[in-house]
């Protein structure tokens, strides 16, 4: 296990299946502590986490928060929005004077893919990727894996389908990388406007047609419309997109039988999840949040807890 | 003034000439070219022996970025970046501020590269005012200050009616319209090429038919005005297949490729190394094998830098701010011969004609020949020479470069420009 | 590094007899075990402490609770080590507030586990007492932490290792002195 010897965590694609499983299985004690009484324990005492997020997250970011809060490392956030960056100042010295701060990880979003990798050949501080452009989301795509594997008690073998804006979705992208490394089937379902290119050479069958995507799945996991996408022709309408790809519990039945649904939330429902299946049994998406919770505070034990010198690159 | 090279293998192409020989070089001017020509005494000696002497190289397609954006390059440093790189001509793109759309501003560039008095500078004049794309240049008036061919680079003529104008009144001046083809609709914030690649990588797309519509289209009224159209930077098959179709149809086409689209894929772009960010887009390896394939063919004209320099702070940037552009005049006959011709893809006689006859003929101009009479520009290249790309030490202000780093064997040795040594060794004479 | 085995300290009848007189112990400090509850302290604590219940069973009929404890989050040390280390889960299913908890590791040594179980115990709740029992006391402490009961008090050198092993995860149960070779 060489995971703490990572200086970043970028996203899933350059991550060994070993690193994610140490990832996945930290979480579990971690999950353990959200739900005690006390919601604290002493291991990143000391240690400062600054969450920078040029793109709004709240979910996201508190998440990271209260996973550092938990582990008694103190955590802050750098409102970008009404700083530097209404004052022009660039994304490198943004990063340089957080750096002189002190804070030993930088939780960052931004709108740019590839944002993060630039921000690691930068800093001496840890970065750790909450979304960058349409690259990546690691720790979504990791809290989903957990959410998955403890519903499923493996992720070996399972057929994955991720529905919906498939070519601006880092979630989707991040899901992929991760869950082919542990041989999943993994099909990606959408209108062809949303199909990136070159899909199927990452060992993923596209659909187009929901109702065929969906035979026979173990999950599904819906994404949102981003309606802000929409200033281009990707495609006509809300009401045809609802019409044609958003999930109801009819679906299920397509589905293998104990088909769970994923969501990364905020759900947009009645467009591409239907009240009454975000709201059944089947719907994890409660749960993901938690698991959001614990998966990150695996991710910053093991980024922060051991010692410095053992860093590499 | 007599300066006699000595003992080379001599490749001028337009002259059909490839042997161990000697030039003369009296008054700047090419005096005469043989075997064993006598040491008079009163002549400098170049010992040439063991390389290659050719005609001066010309970059017909570079970014001086002056005026008003002299802090990305000017056309001293510009030519001092020319001169090292082993080019005696470069024609400088109008997309400058103000854009060279008028006389004045045209008569600017020559008059400060001849006061650089290092390379032969040539304004291009822009097609439309501003680089609009709606309202044509004076492109008469340019002409008369010296510009040798009208482009809109980097800001590529959408509407079709006013490149028909363009190439038709351009055609009336007998001046080629240089195009680059780019269906901004098409190609709309994206990043790097469109592909397996953009996909791995999260970056938005430009798919390769965003060049190739906008070639068709150029072509087809190339034909229909039978005006001279040159094709920029072409980087896909798809263009490739329509520029040799209308070249075999007898269109007025022609055509250049650049050093890096011939040797980089887009899976360059993966560390988000915003000096990998170029228009065209690095593209796939299928379209680099065709692009390689045919400048061995013949189908390519010549091989053109598109030194697209820039200050630092454009590049040391997220990927998606970053600007799109490589400075690479100092680098492209090392990399043509470290990755062409020494690998046997390019015979080093073609690799010459494509910097020197090819696009002297892109232009119509009498350069890029050792023909006696005619200016003294010669290049001379150490075919064996290795070094080190080091954008730190470029004469040019931009240090944007993938091949930062990369180690190569064949680099410039010695320009001379109108019968005087500029440059030897990389370093201003 | 590699380790050799230098001397057998006690085999498995010697640690039975060992643990048959602590659970006396804690039997009789306690007057009963009605209050008491065991966890032990990962890794071979929670086989010890396993032991332990069974022994008390057997005297008194009555089977305390047993819980396991991960201390690793507790540690003074991580931030000195190299990896972070392995974290596993806490799995105390009882209530420990009000209870007499008796915290069972296998050697005490330096008082550093025992003082990061203490804390780790604390924030599950609040015990009306916490006592601790160890296989083995090396000596060395450098916290002010004794422990209440013991099965065998062994004078150590600090180079040299002390290593219990136990059924459940060793296979046997016996405790070596060990030194390093290389």
């Amino acid at each position: 296990m060489r995971f703490d010897r990572r200086k970043d965590l970028l996203g899933l694609r350059d991550i060994t299946r070993e690193e994610i499983e140490v990832i996945l299985g930290t979480a579990i004690p971690m999950k353990d502590i959200i739900r005690r009484d006390v919601k604290k324990v002493p291991a990143l005492r000391g240690k400062g986490v600054i969450t920078v997020f040029y793109e709004n997250s709240t979910r996201t970011r508190t998440s990271f928060e209260l996973a550092g809060k938990y582990l008694s490392a103190d955590t802050s956030n750098l409102a970008v929005s009404t700083s530097s960056v209404q004052k022009g100042e660039s994304l490198k010295d943004t990063i340089k004077t957080i750096e002189m701060m002190g804070p030993d990880v930088l939780v960052m979003r931004h709108s740019c893919s590839g944002a993060p990798h630039y921000v690691a050949r930068n800093t001496t501080m840890r970065v750790i990727n909450a979304g960058d452009g349409i690259n990546e989301h690691p720790t979504q795509a990791l809290l989903d894996m957990y959410s998955i594997r403890e519903r499923k008690g493996t992720l070996e073998g399972l057929k994955v389908a991720i529905v919906g804006d498939i070519l601006h979705s880092r979630v989707a992208r991040s899901n992929i990388f991760g869950l082919s490394k542990f041989g999943c089937e993994l099909r990606v379902i959408g209108p062809s406007t949303l199909i990136p290119p070159g899909i199927d050479k990452l060992g993923v069958k596209a659909y187009a047609n929901l109702e065929s995507g969906l035979k026979g799945v173990d999950v599904i996991n819906v994404l949102r419309i981003q309606k802000e996408r929409q200033h281009g022709a990707l495609f006509p309408s809300i009401d045809e997109y609802r019409e044609l790809y958003m999930i109801r519990p009819e679906h299920l039945a397509l589905a293998a039988d104990d088909a769970i649904v994923l969501h990364p939330g905020p759900m947009n429902r009645g467009i591409e999840i239907s009240t009454e299946l975000a709201e059944s049994p089947r719907c994890i998406v409660n749960e993901q949040v938690s698991n959001g919770v614990a998966v990150r505070m695996a991710i910053l034990y093991l980024m922060l807890g051991g010692g410095r010198d053992e860093i590499a690159g | 003034m007599k300066l006699l090279v000595k003992g080379g293998r001599v490749i001028d192409p337009g002259n059909n000439i490839d042997e161990i020989c000697d030039v003369l070089i009296i008054n700047s001017k090419i005096a005469a070219i043989g075997r064993d020509l006598p040491i008079t005494g009163d002549e400098d000696v170049v010992d040439a022996g063991g390389k290659i002497v050719c005609p001066g190289f010309i970059d017909i397609h570079a970014h001086f970025r002056d005026p008003g954006y002299e802090y990305k390059e000017d056309i001293i440093t510009g030519s001092k970046a020319a001169a090292v790189g082993g080019f005696t001509t470069v024609c400088c793109m109008p997309n400058t501020d103000p854009v060279i759309h008028n006389g004045p501003v045209a008569s600017y560039v020559r008059r400060k590269g001849e006061e650089a008095g290092l390379v032969n500078v040539l304004p291009i004049g822009s097609i439309t005012r501003n680089l609009e794309g709606e309202e044509l240049s004076e492109m008469a008036e340019l002409a008369e200050a010296g510009c040798i061919a009208f482009s809109d680079d980097g800001n590529p003529v959408m509407r079709s009616d006013v490149m028909r104008h363009a190439l038709e009144y351009a055609g009336m001046l007998n001046l080629p319209i240089f195009s680059h083809c780019e269906d901004l609709n098409l190609s709309r914030d994206g990043q790097m090429h469109e592909g397996y690649y953009s996909t791995l990588y999260g970056l938005q797309g430009i798919p390769a038919e965003a060049e190739e519509i906008m070639t068709a289209r150029d072509v087809e009224l190339a034909s229909l005005t039978g005006a001279r159209l040159h094709v920029c930077h072409v980087s896909t098959r798809g263009a490739l297949h329509i520029i040799e179709e209308a070249k075999s149809s007898g269109a007025h086409v022609t055509c250049e490729v650049t050093p890096h689209h011939l040797t980089l894929t887009d899976e360059a772009v993966g560390s988000y190394d915003t000096d990998t960010k170029v228009n065209p887009p690095l593209r796939s390896e299928d379209h680099v094998n065709a692009l390689v394939k045919a400048v061995s063919s013949g189908l390519i004209d010549c091989i053109a830098t598109d030194h697209a320099p820039h200050n630092v702070e454009s590049k040391d940037c997220e990927y998606a701010k970053a600007s799109f552009g490589i400075s690479g005049i100092e680098t492209a006959v090392p990399v043509i011969m470290d990755r062409l011709v020494h690998t046997g893809l390019l015979d080093i006689v073609e690799m010459v004609r494509l910097f020197t006859l090819g696009p002297s003929r892109v232009l119509g101009l009498c350069l890029g020949t050792l023909t006696p009479e005619s200016k003294a520009d010669i290049t001379i290249i150490d075919p064996d020479a290795i070094g080190r790309v080091d954008p730190a030490a470029f004469h040019s202000k931009g240090k944007n470069t993938p091949f930062k780093g990369m180690e190569l064997r064949g680099w410039p040795w010695m320009t001379i420009s109108g019968g005087k040594i500029v440059a030897r060794e990389g370093r201003l004479v | 590094m590699k380790f050799r085995e230098k001397a057998l300290i006690m085999d498995e009848a010697a640690i039975r007899r060992a643990l048959t007189r602590i659970a006396h112990e804690i039997n009789e400090a306690n007057k009963g075990v009605e209050e008491v509850a065991l966890v032990g302290i990962r890794r071979r604590g929670g086989p010890l402490a396993h032991q332990l219940a069974s022994q008390i069973e057997n005297i008194e009929g009555i089977k305390p609770p047993v819980g396991v404890l991960d201390i690793t989050l507790y540690r003074d040390d991580l931030t000195t080590l190299g990896p972070a280390p392995i974290v596993h889960r806490t799995e105390v299913d009882f209530d420990v507030t009000g209870k007499i908890i008796v915290l069972v590791d296998d050697v005490i040594f330096t008082g550093r586990t025992a003082r990061a179980a203490l804390d780790a115990l604390m924030d599950l709740g609040r015990p009306k007492r916490i006592q601790l029992a160890v296989l083995i006391d090396r000596g060395h402490r450098e916290l002010p932490i004794k422990p209440d009961f013991v099965g065998k008090n062994v004078p150590t050198s600090r180079e040299e290792i002390v290593s219990v092993c136990v059924e459940e995860i060793d296979g046997e149960n016996k405790v070596i002195i060990e030194e390093v070779i290389e």
